[in-house]
C-alpha cells in the first residue's frame, strides 16, 4: 500500500511538474529559463499585448474553435438522437467509422486532409481547419451526448406528443432542454480541443497560423520563450475554467434529471 | 355503459416475425372501467399504445367513438396516457407539468389556465402543489401529477400502463381505490393494463385476459373468477385447484362427471364453458369452495377424509396443502380463522365438503 502511494505521489508530480514550471517562469524577471528565479515581473505578459502577430492567431484560433464547437456539437446531437431512439441497418457500423477519429493519429487525418484538399484545388486557411477540427471533435460530441439522450426518458417526448404536442414543438420543449447542459458540456470541449490542437491546424492553416501554430513558429527565438510561457499560462488557466464550467453543466443536469451520477471527465 | 366509444376489430400487429397481436376484437363502452390482464409479454402494453397511437397497428381497425383512428397522430387523438414511468418532466414546475397539455388551448387566458391546474390538483388530492420542483416529488405523488395532467384535457378515454407497479404495496392499495373513485368522478372511460389479477379484479368494471397476443376472455371480475373460460384463465385469476375428471356424460341438460378424489358429481352446462367435447377432462375448484368440518360430527354425506400436509398461516385466514385419497396432487383449501376455530397441524387427519355448484369442467 505504501509502495503504491508513493508511485501515485510522484505519477502526480511528473504529470504536473512541467506545468507548474509555466506561470513560474512566466513571472521571473529574465530571458533565460533556468533556476535561480531572477525575480517578480509583469513584462512578459505586458509584452503579450503588444505582438499583433499573436492577436492575429488568437482570433483565428477562437474563431475556429467556436464554429468547430458549434457545427461538431450540432453533428453530435444528430448523431446521438439516432443511436439512441432509432434502429437502423449498418448502424454499428456507420458509429464505429464515425467516432474512428478519436483513435486515428491525428497525423494521419491531417496528412490526408492536405492531400485530398490539394487535390481537390481548394486553398488552406481557416475554413479547412474547421473541417478537419469538426471531423476530430464529433466524435467527442458524440460521446458526451449520447449519455444525455441515453438517459432521457423516451416516455418523456411520447407523454409530450400525448399531450398535444407536435415532435418539433416537443424537441423544443421537452427534448432540449433536458440535454441542454450535455450540449453546453459538448460546446466547451469541443472549444477547448480546437483551441489547442497544432497538427491538424499546421498542416491546413496555410499563412493564416492559429495560436498553436504560432507558438511553434516562435520557439525559434530563445529570446521569446518567456512570452510563450506567460502565453501558455493563459491557455491552461482558460482551459481549466472550461473543464470546470462543462463538468458543473453535466453534474446540474443529472441532478435535475434526478439521476445517480456515473462519472464524467473530472 | 350504453355506447362503445371503442370498437376493436381484428387488430393485428407484427414486430418483424413476432406476432404481438393476434386478432383483437373487442369493445369498450364509454365511461367503464376497463382492464387489460396478463404475463408479461402478452401484447397488453402493445394494444394500449395502438390505441394511444404509439404503434401502428399491421391491419384492422381501432375505432374511436366511430372514428377511424388509421394514421391519427398521438397528438390529434382524444386519448391521454399515464406511463409506467410516469414520464413527469423533471425540468418543470408540478403547475407546469399538470398545465402542459393546455398550451395548445389558445382560447384559454392565463387566469383560466390556472383555475384548471388547480383543479385538477385537487381532484388528485396535491393542493397547493403546484410551485414545487416535479423531480422532488415521491412516488404517489409523481403518480398523482401524472393523473391530473392527462385528465385536465378530459380525454374521452384515458390510458394507463401498469401506473401502480412502481408504488410499495401500501401506496398501491391506496391508489387503486383512489383510481376508482376518481373514474367515477370523472366518468371518463379508463383503460389499465396490469399483470396484477388482483389490481385488476378489484378495479374494473371489465377485464380482457390476454395471453400470447390474444384475448382469452373477457368478462366482468365475477364471470372470470367463478367461470373462467379455460384452464389459463382459470390458473391465472387467483388460486385453482385441478383434478383429473373421466367417464363425462351429457344427458337431459345435466353433466355427470367423475373426479379424483372428490367422486361423481352433476354438473350444469353452465360450469362446462368450452362445452363437452371428450369423455376426459379437469375440474377447478377454489381454494375456499372446500371447506374443512372442524366439528366430527355434523357428517355430511359428501364428506372426504383428507389429511393436512402443509399449512399457511396468513392472519386472516389459513391455507392448507390437502392430500386427498385418490387424487394425484394436493389441494389448496383455505379457511377463514374464526373466532373459537383451530388451526390445524401438518399431517392431522380431517374431514372435508364441497360444493359441487363451484366446479368448472373444462374437457381435454
Amino acid at each position: 500500500m505504501r509502495g503504491l502511494r508513493i508511485y501515485a505521489i510522484i505519477y502526480l508530480v511528473f504529470l504536473y511538474a512541467p506545468i507548474l514550471l509555466l506561470p513560474l517562469f512566466a513571472f521571473n524577471d529574465g530571458t533565460i529559463i533556468a533556476f535561480p528565479l531572477q525575480g517578480f515581473t509583469l513584462n512578459w505578459f505586458y509584452e503579450l499585448t503588444q505582438t499583433e502577430a499573436l492577436h492575429t492567431a488568437t482570433l483565428n484560433s477562437l474563431m475556429i474553435a467556436i464554429i468547430t464547437a458549434v457545427l461538431s456539437t450540432c453533428f453530435g446531437m444528430f448523431a446521438a438522437r439516432a443511436a439512441t431512439r432509432h434502429e437502423f441497418p449498418g448502424k454499428s457500423g456507420i458509429l464505429g467509422f464515425v467516432m474512428l477519429p478519436l483513435v486515428l493519429p491525428e497525423i494521419i487525418v491531417a496528412v490526408s486532409l492536405l492531400v485530398v484538399m490539394l487535390q481537390l484545388g481548394f486553398s488552406m486557411g481557416l475554413w479547412s481547419v474547421i473541417v478537419g477540427h469538426v471531423l476530430i471533435c464529433t466524435p467527442f460530441s458524440i460521446a458526451i451526448l449520447n449519455g444525455s439522450f441515453a438517459n432521457l426518458d423516451q416516455s418523456l417526448e411520447e407523454a409530450s406528443v400525448d399531450l398535444g404536442e407536435t415532435q418539433l414543438s416537443t424537441f423544443r420543449l421537452v427534448t432540449l432542454p433536458l440535454v441542454m447542459p450535455g450540449i453546453i458540456a459538448s460546446l466547451l470541449i469541443c472549444f477547448t480541443i480546437s483551441l489547442d490542437e497544432f497538427i491538424i491546424a499546421f498542416f491546413l492553416s496555410g499563412n493564416e497560423p492559429t495560436l498553436p501554430v504560432y507558438l511553434w513558429g516562435q520557439l525559434r527565438f530563445p529570446g521569446r520563450l518567456p512570452v510563450i510561457m506567460a502565453l501558455g499560462t493563459l491557455l491552461v488557466v482558460l482551459s481549466i475554467v472550461l473543464l470546470v464550467i462543462a463538468e458543473t453543466f453535466r453534474r446540474r443536469g443529472l441532478r435535475r434529471s434526478g439521476l445517480k451520477d456515473t462519472g464524467g471527465f473530472l | 355503459m350504453s355506447q362503445p366509444i371503442i370498437t376493436l376489430t381484428d387488430v393485428e400487429k407484427y414486430y418483424g416475425d413476432y406476432h404481438a397481436l393476434r386478432g383483437i376484437t373487442a369493445e369498450i363502452m364509454e365511461g367503464e372501467f376497463f382492464s387489460l390482464l396478463g404475463p408479461s409479454g402478452c401484447g397488453k402494453t402493445t394494444l394500449l399504445r395502438a390505441i394511444a397511437g404509439f404503434e401502428d397497428i399491421s391491419s384492422g381497425a381501432i375505432l374511436l367513438s366511430g372514428q377511424d383512428m388509421d394514421g391519427v397522430a398521438p397528438n390529434d387523438r382524444p386519448t391521454n396516457m399515464v406511463f409506467q414511468s410516469y414520464a413527469i418532466f423533471p425540468h418543470l414546475s408540478v403547475a407546469e407539468n399538470v398545465g402542459f397539455g393546455l398550451r395548445k388551448r389558445r382560447d384559454l387566458n392565463r387566469q383560466a389556465r390556472q383555475t384548471l391546474v388547480e383543479d385538477a390538483l385537487g381532484m388528485v388530492g396535491l393542493d397547493g402543489f403546484g410551485g414545487r420542483a416535479a423531480h422532488a416529488l415521491s412516488g404517489g405523488q409523481r403518480q398523482r401529477v401524472a393523473l391530473a395532467r392527462a385528465l385536465i384535457l378530459k380525454p374521452k378515454v384515458l390510458l394507463l400502463d401498469e401506473p401502480l407497479s412502481a408504488l410499495d404495496k401500501k401506496m398501491r392499495e391506496q391508489m387503486q381505490s383512489e383510481l376508482r373513485r376518481l373514474q367515477r368522478q370523472v366518468g371518463i372511460t379508463f383503460i389499465l393494463v396490469t399483470h396484477d389479477q388482483e389490481e385488476a379484479l378489484i378495479m374494473s368494471d371489465r377485464i380482457a385476459v390476454m395471453f400470447d397476443g390474444k384475448i382469452a376472455q373477457l368478462a366482468t371480475p365475477q364471470e372470470l373468477y367463478s367461470r373462467p373460460a379455460n384452464r389459463r384463465v382459470g390458473s391465472f385469476i387467483g388460486m385453482m385447484n385441478f383434478l383429473p375428471a373421466d367417464t363425462i356424460t351429457e344427458a337431459g341438460g345435466l353433466i355427470s362427471v367423475h373426479i379424483a378424489g372428490l367422486g361423481t358429481a352433476a354438473l350444469t352446462s353452465e360450469q362446462c364453458p368450452a362445452g363437452v367435447s371428450s369423455a376426459t377432462g379437469v375440474v377447478g375448484l377454489r381454494p375456499e369452495s372446500l371447506t374443512v368440518l372442524f366439528d366430527q360430527t355434523a357428517g355430511s354425506s359428501l364428506h372426504i377424509e383428507a389429511t393436512v400436509s402443509e399449512v399457511t398461516y396468513y392472519g386472516d385466514m389459513t391455507y392448507y396443502d390437502m392430500l386427498l385419497p385418490g387424487a394425484p396432487n394436493t389441494v389448496a383449501v383455505s379457511m377463514r380463522n374464526l373466532p373459537g376455530r383451530p388451526v390445524l397441524d401438518r399431517g392431522a387427519k380431517t374431514n372435508l365438503v364441497w360444493d359441487p355448484r363451484s366446479l368448472v369442467l373444462f374437457c381435454n
